[in-house]
């Protein structure tokens, strides 16, 4: 699903401000924390700047999924398994999880969200309001 | 607790903003390192007073139950010196609050010279993160007394703001 250019605009604005890189860093490929380096206490800073450029309301976990991830019933030997992976795949329906199906090592989970998911994220929102 | 980067709030408006000084001191022992001959306030605890004034707002608005903490500076600018004999007054603007944490807009002044402006951004820490209470609650009633905030402080229908009552 493509997000408008505008839309985009404000999802690269918001990552900018609030991972300090440059407009064309924020490619939709891009993940955001391999590439863009983006650590846990980003994810909060970059909820409230999308909750402002969009008008929208986003809960505690629904775009980074820490419940999950540190959830003992979920997680084996670092690796999230068969129930974790699917109450991920409910929860995260806007990301394209298939490259950490592969391996599901918790210490991956931080490199597959890209940008573009981000914005199917926020595109699945608007279309909730 | 000495670690006290502001002298005292003049302003303060419950979950919207607030304003405090700081007087700069010769007889601050640090000025004399920083730097020899050439006593400077650092910028450093010129953040520190800012994120003291915002963060005390942030946690004012939870009624001083959250952990916050300074999360992040999302973004800092310097214009000049803070020299000992100025009174810096840092104000800080709320700009978004939930049940994680804050965003606060910041300016330090000298007068009416823009001596600092950014953006800060503080976290709630969970209580099992630290472990323990980080402050007695009347070590923290104690703290904002020091600091005039039930002397000025007030809620946006301009009633007067009070110590938690479980807290007195």
């Amino acid at each position: 699903m493509a997000l408008s250019e505008e839309n985009f605009a404000k999802i690269q604005e918001a990552l900018v401000d609030a991972l300090g890189v440059d407009d064309d860093e924020v490619t939709p490929e891009a993940t955001l924390v391999g590439d863009l380096g983006a650590e846990s206490i980003d994810f909060l800073d970059i909820v409230f700047r999308l909750e402002k450029a969009f008008g929208i309301k986003i809960d505690r976990g629904e775009l980074w999924p820490e419940d999950i991830l540190t959830n003992v019933k979920f997680v084996e030997d670092g690796k999230l398994n068969a129930e974790g992976l699917a109450e991920l795949k409910t929860r995260m329906s806007f990301a394209d999880l298939s490259k950490f199906e592969q391996n599901p090592a918790i210490q991956e989970f931080g490199n597959m969200l890209t940008v573009q998911d981000m914005a199917n994220f926020v595109d699945g929102k608007m279309a909730q309001a | 607790m000495r670690w006290f980067w502001i002298d005292r709030f003049v302003e303060f408006e419950s979950g919207r903003s607030a304003t405090s000084i700081k007087n700069v001191a010769l007889a601050e022992e640090h000025l004399h390192d920083h730097f020899p001959g050439y006593p400077v306030m650092p910028n450093s605890l010129i953040v520190e007073g800012l994120a003291q004034t915002g963060g005390m707002l942030a946690a004012e608005y939870h009624d001083f139950k959250e952990r916050v903490i300074l999360a992040k500076i999302s973004k800092m600018t310097f214009h000049g010196p803070a020299l000992p004999g100025d009174q810096l007054t840092y104000h800080a603007e709320m700009d978004d609050i939930s049940a994680d944490g804050a965003v606060t807009s910041v300016t330090c002044h000298i007068g009416d010279r823009l001596q600092a402006e950014g953006q800060i951004f503080f976290a709630h820490v969970a209580d099992q993160v630290t472990g323990k209470s980080l402050f007695e609650p009347g070590q923290m009633i104690h703290m904002m007394r020091l600091l005039k905030l039930y002397e000025v402080g007030r809620k946006p229908d301009g009633s007067a703001i009070m110590p938690p009552a479980e807290m007195t």
